[in-house]
């Protein structure tokens, strides 16, 4: 099970495939409740950090080398570094809990099970930035989460673990569930602050980053739910025990979310650098026995993978070296029955409805390529199609403030990398044939 | 798999000279009476800026109207020293802001690429059919018991259950065609079925008051504690128990490194 993750792995030789650290209490009965979490080790590690000095803490988290589950991966603890040691302005933490990549399951079961982690999580975070605010950023859609979080952030305070003077420590901090309300856009952190200030969710130009001026023009950081979550078992276990778990540059376990044409989709925590292979394996392999076609390794904002790549070590770096990226560890699984050409249609149909119009590439770009593939797959395009669609993700890939039009143009580029012959194939019954009248609709882009 | 179909598109012109359909549909200035002033109140306290509480009081809106009409805009607006086309710029903005009341059931169908080719695009057009409804339309009067509005929904984040869909944004699970026409049908029948997860269904502006953070309905305490769990979430956890697989343990004593010097 553990031959293709021994290079490069710092984990010892008898690590088991499954290391389940943040899904440990989901199996408990009402896992969920206070009173669980509480006996199971609940809320130890938030007495440990209040007693220490808030930069112990952020470089505990450095040592331990948390690298952000939202989907960057950039090193938690550098982030948190970014935050101003003065008290001159308020300082704020966010939580980005508006899971919306397509394919991206994991912290919504997370937020369900077993919120007081986060909660607690939330309280280290926030002492050792120095924020006596944190707000957490729900999708709308996810009422249950906010139901769930509402019920135990209730909880905590009722327990003094929020609000004046936290377990005697002289820390304050209040938490206030936020709820979204509908746009994929705002789980990228600067969307997230103009949403979460009241505004339409459009992302800001960087620099300044949050840390300088983010919430209301505070010091902010924005954290994913995971990586907030991770916190409490880094502060009890230490840095040297988290990087017992994964790879050298990508420590600690990951909740990867496997779903499609699989037997058993479903959360798998197993440490950073486990193979698609060793996770199919677990999961009882592919959904009747149906060959696997292609999938995403973080979400369809990450370039598609094929067969050829189950056996690409699923950290930052493996997959970024393989030529596409982690992401949220979000693997969509495709079987040979699905097409390819139409798979990208959808996903580039998805980033038109949500691209938030403020940068022009991205929002015309992806109006144009949905154009294009809606035309192909309708069997109305031609070879000279797939140019036009490259040409146009060149026109939007790094041209905006953000990385949704990114993200856009990875299922297409690596879909036609992999798959061209799909998409010629649909051209096929119309070589030589003169489609410029249909071309120009395209392009003309408003005419819809 | 290569077949695709548009969506009907329903085109909200906003016209502030006179009502709109939505407004007909019961609107006047006592509709935010004084109950819902407090709680507009309620939501401005507790964010350290206003006009944070400008998404939570939308949602409070639709609790009231079952959408977000101009009336809604304005009291928003009022409440927060907005101008109201402020207020509608940030409502055109996100897709939970209904524009036409909403049906007592709003069910949700995720047509995303990974729902849609484990039978979410066949689910949302069997139930498009059945209800004779396009994306954001409502069968029934809305409001009223067994009154439904449709829409195509993005990812739900749960795609371990696919293909999914949502009611009142409660989750319904391995929803195929033949299942979410059963449930729809339910909902016509006015006998709402339990959500495979979460708290069972009451009603669209129910739902938008707890999105305002309101808990305070009937069963909440019970809505709060409602199971969630099911086989997909727990299922590397399960497999772990089963075969004894752990995390490596914790060291019994932990030392914090020391506190960096700052010059």
């Amino acid at each position: 099970m553990s031959e293709a993750n021994t290079h490069g792995t710092t984990a010892g030789a008898g690590s088991a495939p499954l290391t389940p650290v943040l899904t440990r209490r989901w199996l408990s009965p009402e896992s969920w409740s206070l009173r669980t979490y509480e006996q199971l080790e609940g809320y130890t590690a938030l007495r440990t950090a209040l007693a220490a000095h808030p930069d112990q803490i952020t470089e505990l988290v450095k040592s331990a080398g948390l690298r952000g589950r939202g989907g960057a991966g950039f090193p938690s603890g550098v982030k948190w570094g970014f935050m101003p040691k003065d008290r001159s302005r308020p300082h704020y933490l966010v939580i980005n809990a508006d899971e919306g990549e397509p394919g991206t399951c994991k912290d919504v079961p997370l937020m369900m099970a077993d919120p007081h982690s986060l909660i607690e999580g939330c309280v280290i975070a926030a002492y050792a930035m120095r924020a006596n605010h944190c707000m957490i950023y729900v999708r709308g859609e996810a009422l249950h989460c906010i139901r769930r979080l509402h019920h135990a952030v209730r909880e905590a305070y009722e327990a003094g673990y929020l609000g004046r003077n936290i377990l005697d420590s002289g820390f304050d901090l209040d938490v206030v569930v936020h709820a979204g309300a509908g746009a994929y856009i705002c789980g990228e952190e600067t969307a997230l602050l103009d949403s979460l200030e009241g505004k339409r969710g459009q992302p800001r130009l960087k620099p300044p980053f949050p840390a300088q001026a983010g919430l209301y023009s505070c010091p902010t950081t924005v954290n994913n739910v995971e990586t907030i979550a991770s916190v409490p078992y880094i502060v009890n276990g230490g840095a040297e025990w988290f990087r017992s778990m994964g790879r050298e540059k990508s420590p600690g376990p990951k909740i990867f979310s496997l779903s499609g044409h699989v037997e058993r989709p479903g959360q798998y925590e197993a440490p950073l650098g486990t193979t698609l292979r060793e996770l199919l394996d677990l999961a009882g392999g592919m959904k009747d026995g149906i060959p696997l076609k292609f999938w995403t390794p973080g979400g369809s904002s990450t370039p598609l993978f094929t067969a050829d790549h189950l056996d690409v070590p699923l950290d930052f770096e493996g997959a970024t070296e393989a030529g596409s990226m982690l992401g949220t560890t979000a693997l969509m699984i495709f079987n040979e029955t699905v097409s390819v050409p139409w798979a990208v249609m959808k996903w580039t149909q998805f980033y038109e409805h949500e691209s938030c119009g403020k940068c022009t590439p991205c929002r015309e770009g992806c109006f144009w390529m949905a154009q294009v593939l809606e035309r192909m797959v309708a069997g109305r395009g031609t070879e000279e199609d797939i140019d036009t669609l490259l040409d146009v993700c060149d026109n939007v890939l790094g041209r905006s403030f953000c990385a949704l039009g990114d993200g856009a143009v990875s299922p297409i580029t690596s879909g036609i990398k992999y798959f061209r012959e799909e998409f010629l194939a649909l051209c096929e019954s119309n070589r030589g044939q003169d489609n410029t009248q249909d071309r120009e609709s395209a392009l003309a882009g408003v005419a819809r | 798999m290569t077949e695709q179909f548009d969506y009907t598109r329903t085109e909200h012109v906003l016209d502030p000279s006179g009502p709109t359909p939505a407004e007909q549909a019961g609107s006047d200035a006592d509709v935010f009476d004084e109950r819902v002033r407090a709680e507009a109140g309620a939501i401005v306290e507790r964010y350290p800026d206003s006009r944070s509480a400008l998404l939570p009081m939308l949602h409070l809106v639709q609790s009231v109207q079952g959408c977000v009409t101009t009336e809604g805009m304005r009291f928003c607006a009022e409440q927060l020293a907005l101008s109201t086309a402020e207020v509608n710029a940030v409502v055109t903005f996100y897709t939970m802001y209904k524009r036409e009341p909403c049906g007592k059931y709003l069910v949700s169908v995720c047509t995303n690429t990974l729902c849609a080719a484990m039978g979410g695009d066949e689910t949302y057009r069997a139930l498009s059919e059945e209800l004779g409804v396009g994306h954001e339309e409502t069968a029934g009067t809305p409001g009223s018991e067994g009154s439904v509005t449709l829409e195509h929904a993005e990812c739900l984040a749960a795609c371990d259950f696919a293909p999914v869909m949502q009611v009142n944004y409660e989750y319904f699970d391995h929803q195929t065609a033949e299942r979410a026409l059963e449930t729809v049908r339910a909902l016509r029948r006015g006998e709402p079925p339990h959500p495979t997860r979460g708290a069972p269904l009451t009603d669209f502006k129910d739902t938008e008051r707890q999105l305002a953070g309101f808990f305070d309905g009937p069963g909440a305490r019970e809505a709060a504690t409602a199971s969630a769990s099911a086989p997909e979430t727990v299922r590397g956890a399960e497999l772990a128990r089963q075969e004894g697989w752990t995390a490596p343990p914790m060291p019994d004593e932990v030392d914090l490194p020391p506190v960096p010097d700052t010059k």
